[in-house]
C-alpha cells in the first residue's frame, strides 16, 4: 500500500540530494543541475497532495496548475541562467565557483 | 498503478539524482539528471496526474535537458573533472543532510493524514487535460497572461546577454 508519507518521504529524499548536490559540488553547472533536482522535488510533493486531498471525487487541480507554472518558470530560470553562465565563462574561462571571487570580501 | 512500480520508480530517480551529485563529468550528471527525470514522469502518472507526466518528459527531460547539454558541450568541460571534493564542504554537505533527512522523516511520521491509501477518484466523461485545463483557464487566467509576459521578458534577456560584448 502506497501512502502519501510514503511519497513525501521520496519528495524530501529528492530535495536532500538537491541540497547536498549544492554543497557538494563547485563546478556551477552541476550547482544549476541540483537546484533543478530541488524543485523538482516541491513538484512531486505538490502533485502528491492534489492526488490525496480529492475534491468531489477529482484530484485538486489548483495544485497541478502550480506545478504546470513552476515548470514554466523553471524553464525560463534555465536558460537565463545559462545564457548568464556562457557570459560568464567567456569573461573567464571558468565554470568553478572558486575561481570567482572578486566579489569576496 | 502497483506498489512494486512506486517502488522501483522512487528507487530509480533517488539512485540517478544521486548520480548527478556525485559523477564528476558533466555530461554524465546531465543524462543521470534525464534518467531521473524519466522516473519522475512516471511518479507523476502514479499519481493520476498524466498532463504533468507528459509535460515534465517534454519540458524537462526534453528541452531544458538539451539546453543543459548543447551548454556543456559549447564549453567543453572536460579539464574540470579532476578537482577534488574539498574535506570541510563535504563534512558539512554529509552534517545538513543527516539532519535534514531525520527532520523530514520526522515530521512525515507524526503527519497522521498521510497514512491513508489512495482515496478514490470518479473516472468521469473528462480527462486529465480538460480538468487541468478548465482550471488553468478559469480561475488562473491572469497568472498565465503573466506568465507568458515573463517568458517574453525571458527570452529579450537571454538575447541581450548572449550578445557578443556585454556593456
Amino acid at each position: 500500500m502506497v501512502t502519501l508519507n510514503n511519497y513525501l518521504l521520496v519528495s524530501g529524499m529528492l530535495f536532500t540530494i538537491g541540497l547536498a548536490g549544492v554543497m557538494l559540488r563547485r563546478n556551477i553547472l552541476i550547482i544549476f543541475m541540483s537546484l533543478e533536482l530541488m524543485l523538482n522535488a516541491a513538484n512531486l510533493s505538490l502533485v502528491a497532495f492534489s492526488r490525496f486531498h480529492t475534491v468531489e471525487g477529482l484530484p485538486n487541480y489548483n495544485a497541478q496548475v502550480l506545478v504546470f507554472f513552476i515548470i514554466t518558470v523553471a524553464a525560463a530560470e534555465v536558460a537565463v541562467g545559462l545564457a548568464i553562465i556562457v557570459a560568464l565563462y567567456r569573461q573567464r574561462q571558468t565554470t568553478h565557483v572558486e575561481d570567482l571571487n572578486s566579489m569576496k570580501f | 498503478m502497483p506498489p512494486f512500480l512506486f517502488w522501483i520508480f522512487s528507487g530509480l530517480m533517488l539512485l540517478f539524482a544521486t548520480m548527478v551529485v556525485l559523477l564528476r563529468q558533466p555530461v554524465s550528471s546531465a543524462l543521470s539528471l534525464v534518467v531521473s527525470f524519466l522516473a519522475l514522469a512516471a511518479l507523476y502518472v502514479s499519481l493520476d496526474a498524466f498532463f504533468i507526466g507528459v509535460i515534465q518528459i517534454m519540458v524537462y527531460a526534453g528541452a531544458v535537458m538539451v539546453l543543459f547539454l548543447f551548454i556543456i558541450m559549447l564549453l567543453d568541460l572536460k579539464a574540470e573533472a579532476r578537482r577534488k571534493f574539498q574535506l570541510p564542504a563535504t563534512f558539512s554537505a554529509i552534517g545538513v543532510v543527516v539532519i535534514f533527512g531525520f527532520m523530514i522523516n520526522k515530521v512525515v511520521s507524526g503527519f497522521e493524514m498521510g497514512k491513508s491509501s489512495f482515496p478514490a477518484i470518479l473516472h468521469g466523461p473528462k480527462n486529465d487535460v480538460w480538468h487541468v485545463g478548465d482550471t488553468l483557464f478559469s480561475y488562473f487566467n491572469l497568472p498565465f497572461q503573466v506568465i507568458g509576459v515573463l517568458i517574453l521578458v525571458a527570452t529579450v534577456g537571454v538575447v541581450v546577454l548572449s550578445k557578443r560584448e556585454l556593456k
